[in-house]
């Protein structure tokens, strides 16, 4: 089971709306350093989020201890270092030099978690979970009538983009850190969530160099011309794709539109380029340290994912505005004439049974217990009239909260997976093995004991290696093809073992001889009338290679699994038993060749290999080799 | 023939109690090579004789030092072929074999000198009366007192080329344990020809030497990495489980993804994650009606669900792929299981699984998936937590840590690490956690069954065991056979 978490790409360390000077001082390291638990198959993949932590948290905590909190609260902390060290390993020392020796903590956070990706969320987080704050309240107020800022938005978006939302953040301080944390967290939801801009682009902007209402429309390239962030002079949209087609982060992006007859582009009342989703924004309504009223937007193919986005990014910085926890409303009007406010900041009331949490979970703790357990975990619960049921609310920074067992698995966590009573279910179930592997591994001990080593190949090869390299077409052989092979190695499923077995007698040209190589494992075979179109078949494949290629010792085994299936040998070539029929094969020396017939079906092919074989899988001696087919025999 | 000798030779042994094979050799007339060989014969008889090798050194001359015996040196011949009033360099040159050797150690012995005359160099005896040493010393060493010379003196004329050192090896021969003087070749294997006359009760038999190594038996070998699968198999067996059919490589995207609830946006749906199909490029039979309450969890919600609210596309369902875990095997079993009246089930299988990773020293693009699922009614996460610790105890783990942790099919999930007693530290081993009601409800499983699995590689623990560094020592044609050969038999708990 298991094993992927959503998946963040590298973490770009340029943002869209971020100044050159932000871009310089960003810290975070790619995430696909950090895939090394894809060996296990266990993929957590995680957004490392650094973190100047301990006098936020306001204790003294030893780096033990304070990883301890992490580990419960579900977070790993990487390690622990300075961004001096960081850059150094990153870029080298010399890049290095000036850098804060401050110490740093790094940790892992996991991809659904969006509340926990910046330095406020977790410390929020963290704090909550100790029990030193209670779980904010977020809200969004409307301003006073005919002063709510407004985006429009046209028809022609359908054709491209067509779901907007929008907030304000008023009297809002940035200082030099939470600046840069607001940009960055900008750049994570981009890469996660929005998938790289795809589905979501978040854009924000100095409401006081605007002037609503704003218009998001879509229109033809060429018609747009505006001053793009950090750009001196306009150009054209046409103009800055090209322009940017070279741009070492911005090119990523650029296929999201590229095109398309119209892009999307955001005005404000005066004909002011705001943005061009999911693209660039414009350089007049940039924000900077000194702003202090943001406008956020969000254009979206998707927007249950752009409401998220939203809620997150106000959850996470409205605590900088005066108003704490305040966000104020804007009104997006749909081409249908629908009207709607965002943020949405939506709490939404889920009541869990306790007897329920305790089952799933194994533990039996009263109602109260729970509800102060969920609180913890920023899930404001308290217990209902009827005490077998806890309400919980579940508030906007926690879009994640999607089922009942979202809030269990809360309850465990807080309540600590390690406290868990250890239990062994009473499900009484009789143990049977897949037949067909069954077979397979007694078969396989067989084949060791008549003197073959086993080995195990990979089921990817090139279409060479199954195709010219054994003098056949591959437009003859039904393999399933793969679609976006990173190598040549990936080109095909084997349809045969012998590629595989050859390769591995080539890596092996100092032990001495005879080889004596096999192999019993899955080929897959294109079929139309499999369920997916294909099918894998069992196959047992086994080469003798020596001075001389030794057809009888093949054949000696050939004739010892028959014995061992009891297949008897059918001397009249009969439906009953096994026997051997001259072929001509392609892979095989003439007149050395046979296939293989049991109880009347082909199973395999048998013979010595054609020099030509031999020469292109880089070998100097004959090889002569078996591949049946297993299943028949289950 | 040698059977006579080697008789002699130990009448010989007996008369004296210890004889030098040279001495031996000078007495029988025999070769001393012949001698040599005869003894070690008779040192493998058993304890028949003692054997001490003796090392001796003699000074010979060489033919140019019996020369120098027979008629002087070279430097005294030189000047004994000067006459009193001089003779030309050049004459004497002509006339002496040796001269330029015999001139120059004159020369320096101080014996003669030579004046120009008229350009010509004129050689002339400088003292009246020498001492012709060197054939004196040659003459002692030959008469068989070579002490009298000095060592400086015999490497002075080895490097003349007049003497050699000569090295012979001989044995000294003594009584052995069991000294007799006849000899009877002991045996060296029991037949079936002296169990059948009984003459094995007067032979005596060789012994053998017990220092060597045997003979490597004639053998195969099966492969390291399917030994411990075979262990891993035995464990789940062992534990009741039963074997999911996983032969079945080509999955669709809708049992590898949409029936595990796992978004269509989901970035291990991206191309640079997963293989997908060319050809045959598509699925076209679901079951239709489940199909349908896929879609509907996805983009709606239902069972308790708030759904991921998007636009849930058969398109991207129906396209192929190498499967990403066995899970999606898992998921068929489940949903098999809820189209009949309930029954708890254990299911385990351990196959392969694919993606299309950026390969390294651990990475590779398609390895062994371990996974075991229980479901049953009304299982717990502590149920997960025991059954793991049994689990793990069997393959000789018995510290585990869980970690919460997040994946899109399972809630709760847990990372579960192992304390490694020889790393000295803990290490993350496998993941787990308890199916979400969105993956279990649509299927027709029943509203209180729960179903906990977790999930492993085979390779990592393979590579941990084995003290590997390099995933391709362990997976695919480069692996060397011989490290195949060698691996020892697989015990996980020890």
């Amino acid at each position: 089971m298991i094993y992927r978490d959503e998946i963040n790409q590298s973490i770009n360390k340029y943002h869209q709306y971020s100044d050159k000077s932000i871009q310089n001082s960003e810290l975070c390291r790619s995430t696909e350093e950090n895939l090394d638990q894809c060996l296990v198959g266990l993929v957590g993949i995680f957004h490392p989020v650094t973190l100047v932590v301990l006098d936020i948290l306001d204790v003294e905590f030893s780096d033990d201890q304070f990883s301890d909190l992490c580990f419960e609260f579900g977070l790993e902390l990487d390690e622990v270092t300075t961004e001096k060290q960081m850059i150094t390993n990153e870029q080298g020392a010399e890049q290095s030099a000036g850098a804060s020796e401050d110490i740093v903590y790094r940790i892992e956070i996991p991809a659904n978690r969006y509340d926990l990706l910046c330095l406020e969320g977790l410390v929020l987080g963290l704090l909550v979970f100790q029990g030193k704050l209670s779980p904010p309240r977020y809200k969004a107020v409307t301003p006073e009538k005919g002063s709510v800022q407004k985006l429009i938005v046209t028809p022609a978006t359908k054709l491209i983009r067509p779901y907007a939302v929008a907030a304000v953040l008023r009297n809002i301080t940035f200082n030099q850190d939470s600046y840069k944390s607001f940009i960055d967290l900008q750049d994570k939801l981009h890469q996660n969530i929005c998938r790289k801009r795809s589905l979501v682009a978040i854009g924000t902007h100095d409401l006081d160099t605007v002037v609503g209402p704003f218009t998001y429309d879509a229109k033809p390239p060429s018609d747009i011309k505006f001053q793009a962030l950090n750009q001196d002079k306009e150009y054209t949209a046409t103009e800055l794709m090209d322009l940017y087609s070279t741009h070492a982060q911005l090119k990523q992006y650029l296929h999201i539109i590229k095109d398309s007859p119209v892009y999307p582009i955001i005005y404000d009342k005066n004909g002011v380029v705001l943005s061009m989703p999911p693209i660039i924004n414009g350089n007049h309504s940039r924000i900077t340290l000194n702003t202090r009223n943001v406008f956020i937007e969000c254009t979206a193919l998707d927007l249950t994912k752009a409401k998220i986005v939203l809620d997150t990014l106000i959850c996470m910085f409205s605590q900088y505005c005066i108003d704490k926890y305040t966000a104020e409303c804007c009104e997006v009007l749909l081409p249908d004439g629908t009207v709607t406010r965002y943020p949405e900041l939506a709490y939404r009331e889920e009541v869990v049974n306790i007897q329920k949490t305790n089952t799933y979970i194994g533990i039996s703790e009263p109602a109260d217990k729970i509800a102060k357990l969920l609180t913890k975990m920023c899930l404001k619960s308290e217990v209902a009239n009827s005490e077998d049921q806890v309400i919980v609310e579940v508030p906007p920074s926690r879009h994640d909260v999607i089922h009942a067992c979202d809030i269990y698995e809360d309850v465990a966590v807080s309540y600590g997976y390690n406290n868990i009573k250890k239990t062994i279910p009473k499900t009484a179930t009789i143990g049977a093995q897949f037949p067909l592997n069954k077979l397979s591994d007694q078969l396989r001990e067989q084949i060791a004991q008549a003197g073959f080593t086993e080995v195990l190949t990979f089921s990817l090869c090139s279409r060479d290696d199954i195709a010219t390299k054994l003098g056949r077409n591959i437009n003859d052989i039904p393999a399933v093809h793969i679609s976006n092979p990173k190598t040549l190695e990936f080109q095909v499923a084997r349809t045969t073992l012998v590629p595989g077995l050859l390769k591995t007698l080539a890596a092996n040209k100092k032990m001495p001889l005879p080889m004596k190589l096999f192999e019993v494992s899955d080929v897959v075979i294109r079929d139309e009338t499999a369920e997916v179109g294909a099918r894998n078949e069992r196959r047992g494949c086994a080469l003798n290679c020596n001075r001389t290629p030794g057809f009888e010792i093949i054949h000696g085994l050939l004739d010892r699994l028959m014995q061992l299936l009891e297949i008897p040998r059918s001397s009249n070539k009969d439906m009953t038993g096994y026997y051997l029929q001259a072929v001509d094969d392609p892979a095989y020396f003439p007149q050395r060749c046979a296939e293989v017939v049991a109880n009347g079906q082909v199973i395999g092919i048998m013979g010595v290999l054609h020099p030509d074989v031999i020469m292109k899988f880089e070998l100097t001696h004959p090889v002569a080799c078996l591949e049946i087919n297993i299943e028949p025999f289950v | 023939m040698s059977s006579d000798l080697s008789e002699k030779i130990l009448e010989y042994v007996d008369q004296l109690g210890s004889v030098d094979t040279l001495d031996l050799a000078k007495h029988m007339q025999v070769d001393h090579q012949k001698v040599v060989g005869i003894v070690k014969s008779l040192q493998a008889a058993g304890d028949l004789i003692t054997v001490e090798q003796q090392v001796s050194k003699r000074w010979e001359l060489t033919d140019e030092g019996k020369t120098v015996v027979d008629k002087g040196s070279h430097e005294f011949l030189v000047y004994s072929a000067i006459p009193a009033e001089g003779i030309a360099q050049s004459a004497i040159m002509q006339a002496i074999p040796n001269a330029r050797v015999g001139f120059s150690k004159a020369m320096s012995s101080g014996w003669i000198t030579v004046t120009k005359n008229a350009g010509e160099p004129i050689v002339a005896r400088k003292v009246d009366d020498i001492k012709d040493t060197v054939r004196d010393h040659l003459q002692l060493i030959l008469a068989k007192s070579p002490d009298e010379v000095t060592d400086e003196q015999k490497q002075e004329y080895k490097k003349r080329k007049l003497l050699q050192e000569v090295v012979t090896k001989s044995f000294l021969l003594g009584k052995g344990k069991n000294f007799a003087t006849s000899v009877e070749k002991p045996e060296t294997e029991l037949t079936q020809e002296m169990i059948a006359s009984g003459s094995w009760k007067e032979k005596n038999f060789k012994p053998y030497n017990l220092d060597s190594l045997g003979i490597s038996p004639e053998r195969g070998h099966l492969h390291t990495l399917l030994k411990v699968r075979d262990q891993f198999r035995q464990i789940f067996l062992e534990m009741g489980f039963s074997e999911m059919p996983t032969n079945n490589f080509v999955e669709s995207s809708f049992w590898n993804f949409d029936a595990l609830f796992q978004p269509q946006q989901h970035p291990a749906r991206d191309a640079h994650d997963t293989f997908f199909i060319s050809e045959p490029k598509l699925s076209t039979k679901f079951p239709s009606d489940y199909l349908e309450r896929v879609r509907r969890v996805h983009s709606e919600g239902g069972y308790g669900s708030q759904g991921y609210g998007y636009e849930w596309k058969i398109k991207e369902a129906q396209k192929n792929l190498l499967r990403t875990h066995t899970t999606a095997v898992s998921a068929r079993m489940l949903y098999q299981l809820a189209q009949k009246e309930f029954h708890p089930a254990k299911y385990f299988s351990i196959d392969r699984v694919f993606r299309n990773e950026t390969l390294d020293a651990t990475h590779l693009a398609e390895f062994y998936q371990v996974e075991g699922l229980i479901v049953d009614h009304n299982l717990t996460l502590g149920d997960l937590i025991g059954t793991l610790y049994e689990f793990f105890k069997k393959l000789g783990i018995s510290q585990l840590n869980f970690k919460p942790a997040y994946n899109p099919y399972t809630e709760p999930s847990m990372e579960i690490f192992c304390y490694h007693t020889g790393l000295h530290k803990w290490i993350e081993v496998g993941n787990s956690g308890v199916f979400r009601p969105e993956m279990l409800l649509p299927m027709g499983l029943p509203e209180d069954v729960n179903v906990i699995a977790w999930g492993l590689s085979l390779e990592r623990p393979t590579m941990i065991k084995y003290g590997l560094n390099n995933i391709r020592d362990l997976v695919g044609p480069r692996v060397n056979i011989q490290m195949v050969h060698d691996n020892p038999i697989c015990r996980l708990e020890k």
